[in-house]
């Protein structure tokens, strides 16, 4: 191992030392940096998928200051149990869209990545404000402030703006109309059809939810996590879909 | 205090030549297995990539060797379980379904079926005991008392289509009086007594008397003149103490003047008709089928 001596050579100059090292990093940064230059070809093509509206992204947001990744995850793992409990496994386009990710790692709670549709509104009111009321083995911290916090969707339009610079693709009638589509999408009485146009059944083949989400006249904070909910994993056509190896 | 030198002579080991302040760097040797081991894992992992998916390249990932693949494990595991059942499940599929209960085989696969069925999907709105939860809109799916039938054919059609969900749901809508003025809040008040009245509970006479003409003129149509109810169109019995949003006279206000939208999710984009039948064939078994 006479070449391992050498290293006395390395170790007392100090411009080699550097530049050997960032030779070193330089290689470890390629092998992680370069697979992300064509992470697109880990995303399989699906039909369905559409960015969040933005009541859905204002649900996204309550959902991650809340911190509810921390007991519930939205990745459902190709395992039998869990693909007869929750449904079928979670797709990476399916989570595409999502600044970032929320797939979690800890299940205190459920699994929520196919949740939509699966309870009624009243259903998620209910167990927000007290999940025991419903499942009475919940350990669920009560979330009922959610429908006291009215919110006006002031900044809506840069919460949307700023994941289209991140390369969700908001087109610029969707940014435009941000603030529209955010408060008609909570109201079944008005119109809504801007929203299902841009949103809904024509463009990505599903129609957008348009109901007043938590019960009350007021636009909630309630009224976004409950529409972001009644959407997970409801987006995909699986009829659609055949898995590809290597995926 | 060990001026001296260890017992073991140093010089038995080599140093790497290091020395500060007169202490050297002895060079002692890994333990020998330690190293074995080290260089397994190394070979142990070149393998591992060659026979499993691992090198992201451009188009790709490397396939592995072996062509091991979760998603298809996963869709063989769940194709073995199905393909033991199919018997089974095609039976359940071609049985009318009254007559499951007939069959000792098919009853218990049904059964069983059907309380997995519940358990995940059922239990968080009807509980776990299918008690429902008094008062909250989430009916009891023990007792005779049905909305919307329950006969074998009624529960089928509830759980696979749902209720106010979509089109073919089940679906019916009474009117918010008080939140759409169809009512004041006197008339509200005294046909509240009125249902109040034929419920059996305290009420005031006069108010109830009242009450009976409003509710000739605007209940009576879906709930029946004399309160008892239809299930074709999932207008409750206003006359016993099952109440599905509460039967004081608060809830009673309350329904009246906002009227009440319970849903229920349509199950037959996420169950496929076995299991539709088996928890349809569960829930009839509770002690209300019909």
């Amino acid at each position: 191992m006479a070449f391992l001596d050498k290293h006395k050579a390395i170790e007392t100059h100090a411009t080699l030392l550097m530049v050997l090292s960032l030779l070193v990093v330089t290689i470890g940064g390629i092998v992680q940096i370069v697979p992300l230059f064509y992470l697109e070809n880990t995303i399989e093509k699906v039909e369905g998928m559409r960015p969040y509206t933005p009541l859905e992204l204002a649900g996204q947001q309550v959902y991650m200051r809340e911190g509810c990744y921390g007991c519930h995850s939205q990745m459902i793992r190709p395992m039998r149990d869990e693909v007869e409990r929750y449904g079928h496994y979670s797709l990476a386009a399916e989570s595409m869209y999502d600044r970032p990710f929320l797939w979690g790692s800890k299940r205190t709670g459920p699994d929520l990545a196919r949740v939509g549709g699966r309870y009624s509104d009243e259903w998620h009111q209910d167990h927000f404000t007290n999940a025991k009321s419903v499942v009475p083995e919940s350990v669920m911290p009560p979330y009922g402030f959610l429908a006291n916090n009215i919110i006006d969707g002031k900044y809506i339009q840069d919460v949307v703006a700023t994941h289209r610079m991140t390369g969700v693709p908001y087109s610029d009638e969707m940014v435009e109309n941000a603030l529209a589509d955010f408060t008609a999408q909570a109201d079944p009485l008005g119109d809504a059809s801007g929203l299902e146009e841009r949103y809904g059944e024509a463009a990505f083949g599903n129609p957008v939810n348009v109901r007043n989400f938590d019960g009350q006249p007021e636009l909630t904070e309630m009224d976004a996590l409950i529409a972001y909910m009644q959407v997970l994993g409801t987006m995909v056509d699986f009829s659609t879909f055949t898995p590809v190896a290597n995926r | 205090m060990c001026a001296k030198p260890l017992k073991k002579e140093p010089r038995q080991v080599e140093t790497t030549g290091h020395q500060w302040d007169g202490i050297e760097e002895w060079n002692n040797p890994l333990p020998r297995w330690w190293v074995w081991v080290f260089y397994a894992t190394i070979v142990w992992g070149i393998g591992y990539t060659i026979a499993y998916p691992a090198w992201p390249l451009i188009e790709r990932a490397t396939p592995g060797l072996l062509g091991q693949n979760t998603r298809a494990d996963v869709a063989a595991e769940i194709a073995a379980v199905d393909a033991a059942n199919a018997a089974t499940k095609e039976k359940l599929i071609a049985t009318d379904l009254n007559a499951i209960g007939a069959d000792p085989e098919l009853a218990g696969y049904a059964e069983r079926a059907g309380a997995a069925v519940f358990r995940t999907n059922c239990a968080q709105c009807h509980g776990s005991g299918a008690a429902g939860f008094e008062g909250k809109g989430y009916p009891n799916l023990l007792d005779d008392d049905w909305l919307w039938g329950g006969t074998m054919e009624d529960i089928h059609l509830t759980v696979t289509h749902g209720i106010r969900t979509n089109d073919d749901s089940r679906y019916s809508m009474m009117p918010a009086f008080g939140l759409d003025e169809l009512l004041d809040e006197t008339q509200i008040a005294q046909v509240t007594e009125h249902v109040l009245a034929i419920s059996g509970q305290e009420h005031d006479a006069a108010a109830s008397a009242a009450g009976a003409t409003i509710y000739a003129d605007n209940c009576a149509a879906c709930h029946l003149e004399d309160g008892k109810g239809d299930r074709a169109q999932g207008a409750p019995n206003l006359t016993d103490a099952i109440w599905l949003y509460g039967g004081s006279r608060e809830k009673i206000i309350e329904t009246v003047t906002k009227a009440r939208f319970g849903v229920m999710p349509n199950w037959n984009t996420r169950l496929s008709e076995d299991e539709i039948r088996a928890v349809a064939f569960y829930v009839h078994g509770r002690g209300g089928g019909e």
